[in-house]
């Protein structure tokens, strides 16, 4: 076996044991290719049932169109149940990057609607997308991740994982958020696409698009809602995405990978993390970690 | 990471670090990263402003141990408090690291790493040599089945770069291995701040020959220790998608499986032929160890999670008594005879400690008596679950060897162990199966057994709460006994005290005689303080379903102590009674039990009324 056969392994071990254990799993599915890695490896583990749980998509309704037509198509494909969860209460708000800032609007669209879908769904288990070589204060992450009733990560009570024996019992209200892909490098999972031949949108390939440049950044125009400061034009650029989210918040690349192996020859010479394309991540080193006490994923 | 292209054949490497934050931990792994090209640029930038900031190496110097630090805390502390996980590849590996503190009271972190590392490297500062943290850390990392060990003599920049000193740390190294039976181990004179032979070899050691620390990672392993050794499957799920298909889930620990080979399983004993593995890629003819796939057998033998199939010619054994190594985790301790859950593979069952052995102090290797195992503890203890389970001595395979405990109660994880053996007692002593059983007993009678449970403060009324029950039973010609704790304390378990360990061993006691009282058709009433939860909880599984009724008899502490039958209170109050219930010592209250009594808002008459109602609403006995 190689590298890629025993992360695979790995990840359906953790699938299987997650969904014996939980009284009512779900799964993040947050379109990106992490997502596309792990609903395929999902499907894997549980064949030929298919997985008894619903996919959850937290829909902060600022992300790519591309993304939301490739999410419906997949689920149809698939047929799969998809929940889509909107924060309503921030929408009447306007709540949006534009008006009320990143941090805000990642507070509100994401974070908080999230809980309100695992409170809603009344879910004991959340399978997460997260890798551990993202971010500095991912790297300690549990591959089960304990939360509170209130869904507090509280580093003081995460459970030590031995060997491969997951811990995934819970009282009421509690809940795991499960990383099966916690042991995957962004490196891996190219690889990993490209050998399983798993559909990826096709944002991430290098395009003619749209873009503004805006604090060093190259921010693509994909609706309407964005607006131009004076100095800003539309240019039409090659570029590409290595992380997908609300558009106004990810940065693009310049970039000619049309593919997947040139993307994973491009990835060897780059020379930037994956996140950097991330406005959200930005304002000092211990953000993530700021984030995930409150209960980001 | 962005250092080569790879080619799809990599082999997987998991391993981890062990060392103190003195020895230069941190700046070694950050320096593998930075040099192995897993240090993006960005990452890099917001280095050089943290190292201005954070670091410790002086002015405009990169610190690369800033690279693991992850946590706020920790920052600001500057120690590691946890294990963090690393991941950085060469053309022919790709290595999967725990970087684990080497701060003192941290064992369980580095067992939680050696846990699934085949590879340690140990750090050691070349000035100090082997200091008594190093025995330590070498302790754990064999207790937990590390095989490979490479050893990095660390700080050569500042001790010259001079092969003397090299020379006797390797050889103060050697002759501990040889001590300690490993013969599995490399040593490298390395400078972490310099990167002196750590990826590149060092110009400033001419006179080392060996292999960079980087070139040790990548030697080739002797033998893979999952891949020896017969096959093991433990069952995750069986997968039913309709009523053609029956399969069952997990992966494969040790050895292989292929098909048509005839597997047993266990414990149930039963047997059948492997008839295909199945994957969402296709069928396989063999599951290699480590794999993960569906099984198919040709015969439908009735098998659930938590089973293990095994060729019939190399089963694993199947007790319910072990030895085996702890490592305890939580800071609350551990007490023989306390129910706690024991999770082994797929399977969790009851467990209990039923004796410490000995405790081991990790550093002279000395064998300590113990009464109770606190944070951090490493010791030898003998194990008693309430059903067999299969498994094999851990040194044979650490994934059907390996378990750990969690709370019933918060579901917390607890410590780990890695069984040694079976005890004997478990596969000669057999449950004798008597003809008369509980049910032919009990069916002289005209009610059902049962064990009626009070517990509360001392003064709350339980025994005259049960008394007053007792009577009402015995006049309606109900065969009944009484377990009170005072009566008690004076015969059966006169040899206990009053320290949380007599306490948990008291109730088990208790628990015992109430389930042979069972057994004997009576109807018994325990009136105990039993202050905590679990041991009530283990009482209650001892009993069965529907056979143990929890009686909360709950008055308010104030009022207890206002009645004093038995001036307890006011000997505790004066300090002449150390662990006193509800003064010195904790009382957990029922959080769901059957009845719940409050016996300074009602009169003992009525509080009785109310326990032979819930008697006739069970059925014990007729209403």
């Amino acid at each position: 076996m190689d590298h890629l056969d025993h992360l695979e392994a790995e990840s359906i071990h953790i699938f299987r044991e997650v969904a014996a254990q939980a009284a009512r799993p779900v799964m993040l599915y947050s379109i990106g290719k992490d997502s596309s890695v792990m609903l395929h490896l999902a499907l894997k583990a549980f064949h030929p049932d298919r997985p008894r749980f619903p996919l959850l998509h937290v829909d902060t309704t600022w992300k790519f169109a591309e993304m939301i037509r490739f999410r419906d198509a997949r689920v149809r494909q698939l047929g799969l149940d998809l929940i889509v969860q909107v924060n309503e209460q921030g929408v009447r708000d306007g709540v949006g990057p534009f008006s009320h800032g990143a941090d805000r609007h990642t507070e509100v669209m994401k974070t908080e609607a999230l809980i309100q879908a695992l409170d809603k769904g009344g879910f004991d288990a959340a399978f997460g997308g997260a890798r551990r070589d993202e971010e500095a204060s991912r790297s300690k992450e549990r591959i089960l991740s304990f939360r509170s009733r209130a869904h507090q990560w509280d580093v003081k009570k995460q459970r030590p994982e031995m060997w491969s024996l997951y811990n995934g019992r819970v009282n009421p209200g509690e809940s795991v958020r499960v990383f099966p892909l916690s042991n995957w490098t962004e490196l891996d999972v190219w690889r990993y696409v490209r050998r399983e031949n798993i559909p990826v949108v096709p944002l991430y390939f290098a395009s003619k698009r749209p873009v503004v440049e805006r604090q060093g950044s190259l921010i693509m125009v994909d609706d309407e809602r964005m607006p131009l400061r004076p100095e800003e034009r539309v240019q039409h650029r090659t570029v590409r995405f290595r992380t997908l989210g609300c558009y106004p918040l990810t940065g693009a690349i310049e970039s000619e990978a049309a593919s997947v192996d040139a993307i994973i020859e491009e990835m060897a010479a780059s020379r930037t993390s994956e996140r950097q394309g991330r406005l959200i991540d930005r304002p000092d080193g211990t953000s993530m970690e700021a984030k995930k006490r409150a209960g980001y994923f | 990471m962005a250092a080569s292209p790879k080619p799809s054949e990599q082999s997987h490497v998991r391993m981890m670090m062990c060392g103190s934050v003195d020895d230069g931990k941190s700046t070694l792994l950050g320096r593998m990263l930075l040099d192995c090209g897993a240090v993006f640029d960005d990452q890099l930038h917001r280095l050089s402003d943290e190292s201005r900031r954070y670091g410790t190496t002086g002015k405009d110097r990169i610190d690369p141990a800033l690279l693991l630090d992850g946590l706020a805390d920790e920052r600001q502390q500057g120690i590691t408090i946890d294990v963090a996980y690393r991941y950085f590849a060469t053309r022919r590996r790709a290595f999967i690291v725990a970087d684990t503190p080497g701060h003192e009271q941290y064992t369980r972190n580095m067992a939680t790493a050696a846990s699934t590392a085949e590879l340690a490297v140990l750090l050691v500062d070349v000035r100090k040599g082997l200091v008594a943290q190093t025995r330590r850390h070498m302790h754990i990392v064999q207790l937990l089945g590390v095989r490979r060990l490479v050893l990095a003599i660390n700080k050569m920049d500042l001790a010259a770069f001079s092969e003397a000193a090299y020379r006797a740390v390797d050889q103060q190294f050697a002759a501990f291995a040889e001590e300690r039976g490993i013969d599995d181990f490399v040593s490298v004179p390395v400078s972490a701040l310099s990167g002196d032979n750590v990826v590149v070899r060092s110009s400033s050691m001419p006179w080392f020959d060996g292999p960079t620390l980087l070139d040790a990672l990548e030697a080739p392993e002797r033998s893979r220790l999952d891949a020896a050794g017969p096959a093991r499957f433990p069952v995750q799920m069986v997968c039913r998608p309709d009523s053609s298909f029956r399969g069952f889930q997990g992966t494969v620990r040790g050895g292989s499986l292929s098909v048509g080979q005839r597997l047993i399983a266990l414990p149930s004993g039963r047997q059948a032929s492997i008839a295909r593995v199945t994957t969402m890629d296709g069928d396989l003819e063999v599951a290699a160890a480590g794999r993960a796939v569906t099984l198919v057998l040709d015969d439908e033998i009735d098998i659930v999670r938590g089973d293990v199939l095994a060729p019939v010619e190399a089963r694993p054994e199947v007790a319910d008594q072990f030895t085996a190594h702890m490592v305890w985790m939580d800071e609350q301790p551990m007490l023989p005879g306390r129910r706690y859950l024991l999770r082994i593979g797929a399977r969790t069952v009851n467990v209990q400690v039923t004796d410490i052995k000995y405790r081991i102090d990790v550093e002279s290797q000395r064998k300590l008596a113990a009464r109770t195992l606190s944070s951090n503890d490493i010791a030898v203890c003998n194990l008693s679950l309430d059903q067999a389970v299969p498994f094999d001595p851990y040194r044979v395979n650490r994934d059907t060897g390996g378990f750990i405990f969690i709370d019933p109660e918060t579901n917390a994880t607890l410590g780990c162990g890695m069984i040694d053996h079976s005890l004997r007692r478990s596969s000669n002593v057999h449950r004798q199966a008597m003809r008369i059983d509980r049910a032919a007993r009990s069916a002289q009678n005209r009610h059902r057994p049962c064990i009626l449970w009070f517990t509360g403060l001392s003064g709350a009324g339980k025994s005259t709460v049960a008394d007053a029950v007792e009577q009402r039973l015995f006049s309606m010609g109900c065969r009944t006994m009484s377990l009170d704790g005072d009566n008690v304390r004076q015969g059966l378990n006169r040899d206990l005290g009053f320290t949380v360990e007599d306490r948990v061993e008291n109730i088990r006691r208790v628990a015992e005689v109430a389930r042979l009282m069972l057994d004997a058709g009576l109807i018994t009433l325990v009136s105990f303080i039993s202050p905590f939860r679990s041991e009530r909880e283990l009482a209650r599984s001892l009993a069965g379903d529907g056979t143990f009724l929890e009686i909360f008899v709950d008055a308010p502490l104030r009022v207890c102590e206002e009645r004093d039958p038995k001036g307890l209170y006011r000997k505790a109050r004066s300090g002449s009674i150390p662990n006193f219930t509800g003064i010195g010592s904790p009382y957990e209250a029922p959080t769901d039990p059957e009845l719940r009594l409050q016996t300074d808002r009602s009169d003992v008459e009525s509080l009785a009324e109310r326990v032979i109602a819930l008697l006739a609403q069970r059925g014990v006995i007729d209403p």
